[in-house]
């Protein structure tokens, strides 16, 4: 029962997190915000006893692409008013 | 025109949650794919032809190895394709975009953490590449270990510090090193008159039974991938954070 409550919370969480992603205006927030999803399927997994792949999220998903998405966003111009 | 965007928006959903209902309950011994005769012959037999405890790390790099193997060159070929696009287009002049002084001095604080942490980061990269037979990890994720360590010193001085270290034909020698592993291994295999990627007939060359010429290949399939990875997840880094002009900070 107390793995079910905690799978709901992540599920809950990665929604929110989605919407999120989405709705945010600056880019940097947004990679900032995937890297969380990215965390967050990780710990599902890890969860559900995949842990190669929980593994291979929390480095690829968490790290890495995150890290290339926030460098590749410093790079862009970013014309916004807000 | 927004609000009717969203009725097939909806409705795909609805039709996703409905055919979800007839999934599988999770661990159930008899979904079909428990039940296909694929996975209890890999559940039964990879610790008896093998003599590896992790079956993901068996099945991904001997049984289907050859999917790995390319699974490699993919990433291989996406740090080629980056470096392409990339090289070579930053020469143009950038206006007000880049005409400012970037950061004066490295932060104190973060380059000292960065010096106490990449060591242990580098130290942990070797023991997920090679303790992937026994516990998760392999040598897809002891590389992006390994890569990251070098974006973390790039993070924290900038990126001419580390490129000193990994410069960037140095990273594509050892990408190519890592992909001429893998095949090598392979076509050595070959040779002692097996197939390709049939690492039981390393036998011969190395002095142990035919299971554990597997464990060891395995082994140095790993390494060839820990290469591979490590060093195009830096460059990737290097190109993308400069568009190709290799210097400078974030």
């Amino acid at each position: 029962m107390g793995l079910e409550l905690l799978n709901i919370f992540i599920l809950l969480l990665l929604v929110v997190t989605a919407l999120a992603a989405l709705r945010v205006r600056d880019l940097i927030t947004a990679a900032a915000v995937f890297g969380v999803y990215s965390f967050l399927m990780c710990l599902l997994w890890a969860e559900m006893g995949a842990v190669d792949v929980a593994f291979t999220e929390a480095t690829v998903g968490a790290g890495v692409s995150t890290v290339v998405l926030v460098a590749t966003i410093f790079n862009l111009k970013r014309k916004s008013n807000d | 025109m927004k609000w009717i965007s969203l009725i097939p928006v909806f409705s795909v959903g609805a039709l996703l949650l409905f055919a979800a209902k007839d999934f599988p309950e999770w661990g159930d011994p008899h979904s079909p794919a428990s039940q296909s005769p694929v996975s209890s012959h890999f559940i039964n037999n990879t610790g008896v032809d093998t003599e590896v405890p992790n079956m993901v790390t068996a099945v991904l790099a001997d049984y289907r190895g050859f999917d790995t193997m390319f699974e490699t060159v993919v990433v291989f070929i996406a740090g080629i394709a980056v470096l392409a696009i990339l090289k070579g287009s930053g020469r143009r002049p950038r206006g007000r975009h880049r005409s400012y002084k970037l950061e004066a001095e490295p932060d104190l604080i973060v380059t000292y953490t960065v010096r106490l942490v990449v060591p242990v980061i580098q130290l942990f990269a070797f023991y997920v590449l090679a303790h992937g037979h026994v516990s998760p990890g392999g040598g897809f994720q002891g590389g992006v270990v390994m890569g990251a360590s070098f974006i973390l010193i790039a993070l924290a001085w900038d990126l001419d510090h580390a490129l000193v270290r990994m410069s960037l034909p140095r990273c594509m020698v050892i990408a190519a090193v890592g992909i001429i592993i893998y095949a090598g291994i392979g076509f050595l295999s070959m040779f002692m008159g097996g197939e390709f990627l049939d690492y039981a007939e390393l036998e011969r060359l190395l002095p142990v039974s035919r299971e554990m010429a597997r464990y060891y290949a395995i082994l140095g399939v790993e390494i060839g991938v820990g290469f591979t990875v490590a060093s195009i997840m830096f460059a990737l880094y290097a190109n993308l954070s400069s568009e190709g002009r290799l210097k400078g900070g974030l």
